[in-house]
């Protein structure tokens, strides 16, 4: 016999077919019919104060585990807050399915209470989205919604669902076999590029690597190492893609581009082949492009053929999972017989740029606290053991640059999007999925007060999240462009040093709170606030305004001009 | 620029045409013409696109990328049949009138409307007929005029390989 569920039991139903855990969100009017069922689900649902808060959340959960993240909205305010965070994962292809509800059928386009034009406002945002028009469609809708967000290039999927829709009832069926004629993304590589992607690399004298974030999302970070080593080939890695190899591993350079370190940019710049896998060629990574890696060719293995020729040509594209390739790229070097050259001389010059121009700061015993230090005691005192989370801003190009990252998925934060108040949520999110790790989240004072209300929802719901707020008292990176670019002029960038109190807002959400005013204070406090593991706790480290995150590549510029200090640009 | 022609398979689904032009708005492509309509299967609609752009490289793959995209063709001078209608009201005083009826025909053009001091054509060709046509009225002045857009098929090769 048929069984009768409701399009709201139908949704929650299928959730729990597609093996959701948790989901993060905010019920309304046009949603409440799915609150309901909501109830009786093992599906947890943590109830965010924001709904950007819960996009960010369920992107930090998807970031960690690599499985899709779910939020919730309701109509009008609710969904137009997602726009931010389905922005963001589409920006750093992370898969997020987006549950939003919308005015009943016949209120649609008559500018109902609480309507938005959700399906249009989310189209350019999401990798794809839906508005259901049928109950009977739910089973269906739901799991191509999670097959596109988790397939391919992983990417935000929003399905709007109409109140009527979801209170009409259907006869309950499982999902069929999504039909998606237009969808078929390439898993393997094509066998004659993968040989000529060998040929290239074993006649080459100076290669690098460039992986990104695509390594992270496709799980291939053991591969990639892998294969570097078989190929003795340094590995750079973005922003998106810290962890793909361990950072103390000999080939691992680091970070390239904007802040990148002088001789991730520089290898780069005198590279004779570049190897891109994952990566798309970001103009943070580039500076100016027609400046950038002048005398390298390319091979670029992407998921998406669209990323390929799209920056920069390629003399070998390789289109597919980047997991995939490598394991055929391995098993193609493996039939040569001749190993690849040692490149002794290419590595050497490299170490030479190392010794030289390594990333440095000074942490003056009785001056005011530097990031970088935090980082480092932060780092040394966990052993690396944590998930690190960061907003936008100066806090974040340190956390990159001065975290050592020796495991991927360990690194979470918004490369392409860039959004401040990222970092609360997202540690939320990842915490909520991996509740024996920690999780930590660097976060700027700016960023913090963008979100910070989420806190109220980890203690509420039991998230142990640690929140370091580097409170520099500006909006440091905005600051130090004014300070660079429009002579000291500064506009806008005051954020007081006093208000908030940090440690009395933090306190008041249910945090414990501490806070760090000078050098000598950093390990003790930082050692006292990881030992807590039953509260959410934040701590408050006063530092430095008027450090800057060096090297830097001032914007538009080309890579070979790295300013490593403010010297270098009087 | 030059005109690139490129033929669109997509999922008959509604919004589809919402997509496939907030692409091109997103990317910056230029739309020159764009006709859209359905196909001998129900559950699938053509479009044909003239695309105002210097390369087509990108945007053939961002049009794949979109989910409803089934097809993708491109289609090269001579690849295909290009056909176009157009509707144009040109100023027809008694005088003139036997004149740009001759040329009407020579053209294939038909008269579609006839009022006091215009006549209106209907033209249903390759979009360099319809060209020609239009200069040939120019000189009787043209009051008003309306284009299809192109619609297009590829060429099927004339005897099996
Ligand atoms: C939502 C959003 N608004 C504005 C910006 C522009 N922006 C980039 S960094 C930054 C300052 C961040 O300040 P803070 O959180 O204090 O971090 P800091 O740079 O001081 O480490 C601003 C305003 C942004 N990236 N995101």
């Amino acid at each position: 016999m048929t069984e009768r569920l409701t399009g709201a039991h139908a949704l929650i139903r299928s959730l729990e077919n597609e093996g959701v855990e948790v989901a993060f969100g905010v019920p309304g009017g046009a949603i409440l019919p799915a609150y309901d069922p909501i109830l009786d689900s093992p599906i947890r649902h943590v109830l965010a104060r924001h709904e950007q808060g819960a996009g960010h959340m369920a992107s930090g959960y998807a970031h960690a585990t690599g499985r899709v993240g779910v939020c919730i909205a309701t109509s009008g305010p609710g969904a137009t807050n997602l726009v931010t965070p389905l922005q963001d994962a589409l920006m750093d292809s992370i898969p997020v399915v987006a549950i939003t509800g919308q005015v009943a059928s016949s209120s649609i386009g008559n500018d109902a209470f609480q309507e938005a034009h959700t399906w249009g406002i989310s189209m350019p945002c999401t990798k794809h989205n839906y508005l259901v028009t049928d109950a009977a469609d739910i089973p269906d809708v739901i799991s191509e919604a999670f097959h596109l967000a988790a397939t391919g290039r992983p990417g935000p999927v929003l399905v709007d669902i109409p109140k009527d829709v979801l209170a009409a009832e259907m006869d309950w069926h499982r999902a069929g076999r999504a039909e998606l004629p237009g969808y078929k993304p390439s898993v393997k590589g094509h066998p004659m590029q993968v040989k000529a992607a060998i040929d290239l690399i074993q006649s080459s004298d100076q290669p690098v690597l460039y992986a990104g974030g695509g390594i992270i999302r496709a799980s291939a970070a053991a591969e990639l190492t892998h294969f570097a080593e078989m190929m003795n080939t340094p590995v750079v890695t973005t922003l998106m893609g810290r962890g793909a190899i361990p950072d103390s591993h000999e080939l691992a350079l680091g970070m390239p581009g904007m802040h990148g370190n002088y001789t991730a940019i520089t290898a780069m710049q005198k590279a004779d082949l570049l190897i891109a896998i994952g990566s798309r060629f970001d103009d943070r990574v580039t500076g100016k492009v027609s400046a950038f890696a002048p005398k390298a060719k390319v091979i670029h293995v992407d998921v998406d053929p669209a990323e390929i020729g799209k920056v920069r040509a390629a003399d070998v594209p390789i289109v597919g999972d980047a997991k995939v390739i490598l394991e055929q790229l391995i098993a193609e070097m493996e039939k040569r017989a001749t190993p690849a050259p040692t490149r002794e001389l290419w590595m050497s010059t490299i170490r030479g740029w190392q010794a030289e121009h390594p990333l440095t700061y000074d942490q003056p015993d009785d001056g005011p606290v530097k990031q970088q230090y935090v980082i480092e005691e932060l780092n040394r005192i966990t052993g690396g053991d944590a998930i690190v989370v960061a907003g936008v801003g100066q806090h974040q190009m340190w956390a990159s640059q001065f975290w050592k990252f020796e495991k991927p998925r360990t690194w979470i934060n918004s490369g392409g999007l860039g959004t401040m108040g990222y970092a609360v949520p997202a540690a939320i999110g990842a915490k909520a999925a991996l509740p024996d790790e920690m999780v930590i989240a660097i976060d700027g004072d700016g960023c913090f007060q963008m979100t910070a209300t989420e806190l109220i929802a980890a203690s509420t719901e039991e998230i142990p999240v640690k929140i370091i707020v580097m409170n520099n008292t500006v909006l440091g990176m905005v600051h130090q462009w004014q300070r660079l670019f429009y002579e000291e002029r500064f506009s806008a960038v005051d954020l007081t040093d006093h208000t908030p109190d940090y440690v009395k807002l933090a306190e008041a959400m249910g945090c414990v709170a501490m806070r760090i005013e000078r050098p000598d204070e950093v390990a003790p406090i930082l050692e006292k606030a990881l030992a807590i593991n039953d509260k959410p706790v934040v701590v408050e480290v006063k530092c430095d305004p008027n450090e800057m995150v060096f090297p830097m590549i001032p914007a538009g510029g080309s890579n070979d001009d790295i300013v490593m200090s403010v010297e270098d640009l009087r | 620029m030059t005109n690139h022609l490129i033929s669109v398979l997509v999922e008959n689904k509604p919004g589809v045409l919402a997509r496939i032009s907030s692409m091109f708005a997103r990317r910056g492509f230029n739309i020159h013409s764009l006709a859209v309509g359905p196909t001998s299967d129900p559950d699938m609609s053509r479009m044909t696109v003239v695309v105002d752009a210097p390369e087509m490289e990108q945007i053939v793959k961002q049009l794949r990328k979109l989910i409803n995209t089934v097809k993708v063709t491109e289609l090269g001078p001579g690849d295909a049949i290009e056909r176009e209608i157009m509707l144009v009201r040109v100023n027809a005083e008694a005088s003139k009138r036997a004149e740009i009826f001759e040329v009407a025909q020579l053209m294939g053009a038909h008269p579609a409307d006839v009022g006091a001091s215009t006549i209106t054509f209907e033209i249903a060709g390759a979009p360099d007929r319809l060209a020609t046509f239009f200069e040939m009225l120019r000189p009787y002045g043209i009051s008003d005029l309306v284009k299809s857009g192109r619609i297009a098929l590829g060429k099927t090769p004339a005897r099996n390989a």
